[in-house]
């Protein structure tokens, strides 16, 4: 069978095509002038970062020949062969986990409340003053934009070793990261009810108490939950500079070369990220229903 | 009649059911708040809280603070903006690797792309267990296998958001229009040409929004795993708190907002032009 179709005369079609080409070569002068600086970009940071691709090669055996270590017990059997020896440490190794959880539940706590308390008058409807929204908006960017570990390295020489540098430097990129996302909240709410409650002379706590809260209470709550499981990933590598949980037994095996101490201490670490996550997952589930969860 | 012009007890006798659910649950929120509370004091109790560190711990805080103003980096501004270059070539490298890197796999993760369980249960968990590993973490393990310097620095952060691309990416797939596979495969095209030609238009743009996304947050994520050796103003910052020269913390601090702020603008305004403004309210 022959498909015969019909085809415009080709004057018409060189110009359909003229026509063409014209309504989009703009748009491909902006994709190649936006390849160009891509790559020229790529080239620079390749440079900046000294990236070798020749001890990439050379080294990549490394790689998988260091997974192959940390399975490895001092016996030269595979670690599964004897969990008893490979989690020799577990009984340490847990209470430091409990740490670790305890430090970025308390910090989550004490980020939630801080959140809780600078969040309205951050928001752009409900503040009472635009300096005093200002002041605090920027203290929140501050919070949040430094890195927590930086706050923990700072902390520690300021409170001592040990987790309550963990806790606070924890605790302060929560107020600045869940002070934003609530506030965002706070300015997306329906502003009826809050008119209602003005219009009946109440003062601004009484309005925020009785027409903001409920209004935001569940989306503050699902922010708070998944700030926790952020911060227990987050909590588990304080320790990397003496602030508390697992993560000083970690960096120390990592360093002294504990080759399985590593893969249990690793393998702890990410069961218990995953039972966070299904619990918090489960909870937000439970409070808010499935549509939530995204 | 309406239910509000009646006695309130008159309500509960009538229908006692409705008053009693509300009651348990007020007892359950209650013993839910109260445990809260009190694992909340434990906390503070496990981890050695005390009113006097924390009184000692604050007043050296602001003494530190008085101390850093103001910021001055003295002879060691050009090094302080080279280990700045390295810090965004880092963030840059690392989640382009990542993202190259995490295409491919995502689609094995797509419930659309393949049906079976089998196959698609694994790869997601082998993402999410890279996902619960931090990026300091895999800094140290690359450390091990190139050596200290930035390059560590790059893969470390390459692996840590190949897992998070890789949940992210199969999301967006999952949730693109099925309508233009469908009319792909409707004109005899191979499983391939759906992917290239159904799926990848329609999915390019969010996937694009998502990796500018992260190269912001990479930023901030990338500033600190020099304090583990892997290259970037990390390392600076790390060694200047430890010697105490608060002058030059705060000066670092400043450039890490300085640079942070600046790719957060140039980020957005890129992720404004790719997707618009649909696109940016997904975040």
């Amino acid at each position: 069978m022959t498909i015969s179709l019909s085809s415009y005369p080709p004057q018409q079609i060189a110009a359909l095509e003229a026509a063409y080409n014209a309504a989009i070569s703009r748009k491909r002068l902006r994709f190649a002038v936006g390849l160009v600086v891509f790559v020229a970009l790529l080239i620079v940071a390749g440079f900046g970062a000294e990236v070798a691709p020749k001890t990439f090669v050379e080294k990549i055996g490394n790689f998988v020949g260091y997974f192959d270590r940390i399975l490895n017990l001092d016996t030269g059997k595979r670690v599964w062969t004897d969990p008893a020896e490979w989690f020799w440490g577990w009984q340490k190794w847990l209470k430091l986990l409990a740490e670790t959880l305890l430090l970025s539940y308390v910090g989550t706590t004490i980020g939630a409340l801080g959140a809780f308390g600078l969040n309205f008058f951050a928001a752009a409807n409900l503040s009472p003053h635009p300096a005093l929204r200002f002041v605090v908006r920027r203290s929140l960017e501050f919070c949040r934009t430094v890195p927590s570990i930086v706050f923990a390295l700072i902390f520690v020489i300021a409170f001592g070793l040990g987790p309550m540098a963990g806790v606070l430097a924890i605790a302060i990129h929560s107020i600045g990261a869940l002070g934003k996302l609530y506030s965002e909240q706070a300015e997306n709410i329906d502003m009826k009810p809050l008119e209602g409650v003005r219009s009946t002379g109440a003062s601004w706590m009484s309005a925020v108490r009785f027409a903001v809260l409920p209004q935001v209470m569940p989306g503050f709550a699902s922010y708070t939950l998944l700030r926790f499981e952020i911060n227990v990933r987050e909590a588990s590598v304080m320790g990397f500079v003496g602030a508390g949980g697992i993560g000083q037994e970690l960096v120390v095996a990592v360093r002294k070369f504990f080759y399985s101490d590593v893969s249990a201490i690793l393998l702890m670490i990410i069961v218990t990220v995953f039972i966070i996550d299904i619990c918090t997952g489960w909870l937000r589930g439970r409070l808010f229903g499935s549509e939530q969860r995204s | 009649m309406t239910p509000a012009a009646r006695d309130p007890k008159e309500l509960a006798l009538q229908y006692p059911d409705l008053f009693r659910g509300s009651h348990t649950a007020r007892m359950k929120a209650l013993a839910v708040g109260l445990a809260a509370i009190a694992l909340f004091f434990f906390g503070c109790w496990y981890l050695e809280f005390s009113i006097d560190r924390l009184v000692t711990g604050f007043k050296q805080l602001g003494w530190f603070i008085t101390l850093m103003i103001p910021p001055d980096p003295g002879t060691s501004f050009p090094t302080y903006l080279v280990a700045m270059g390295e810090t965004l070539s880092i963030a840059f490298l690392g989640t382009l690797l990542a993202a190259v890197l995490a295409l491919p796999v995502s689609l094995l993760a797509a419930r659309n792309i393949i049906p079976s369980v089998f196959l698609r249960f694994p790869v997601r968990r082998f993402l999410d267990s890279i996902r619960g590993v931090d990026t300091l973490i895999w800094a140290l393990v690359w450390i091990n296998v190139v050596g200290l310097g930035p390059f560590a620095g790059v893969l470390a952060i390459a692996t840590s958001d190949f897992g998070a691309f890789g949940k992210l990416f199969s999301e967006a797939i999952e949730g693109a229009d099925r309508k233009q596979v469908e009319g792909i495969r409707a004109a005899g095209g191979s499983k391939l040409q759906e992917i290239r030609f159904g799926l990848m238009p329609q999915v390019l743009p969010v996937l694009a929004g998502q990796v500018l996304y992260f190269i912001e947050s990479n930023t901030r994520s990338a500033t600190i795993i020099g304090i583990v050796g892997a290259g970037g103003i990390g390392l600076q910052l790390a060694e200047q708190i430890r010697v105490l020269e608060w002058q030059k913390v705060s000066t670092l601090i400043l450039m890490i907002l300085a640079a942070v702020a600046v790719i957060d603008l140039i980020s957005s305004r890129l992720r404004f032009a790719i997707i618009g403004r649909a696109g940016e309210a997904r975040h």
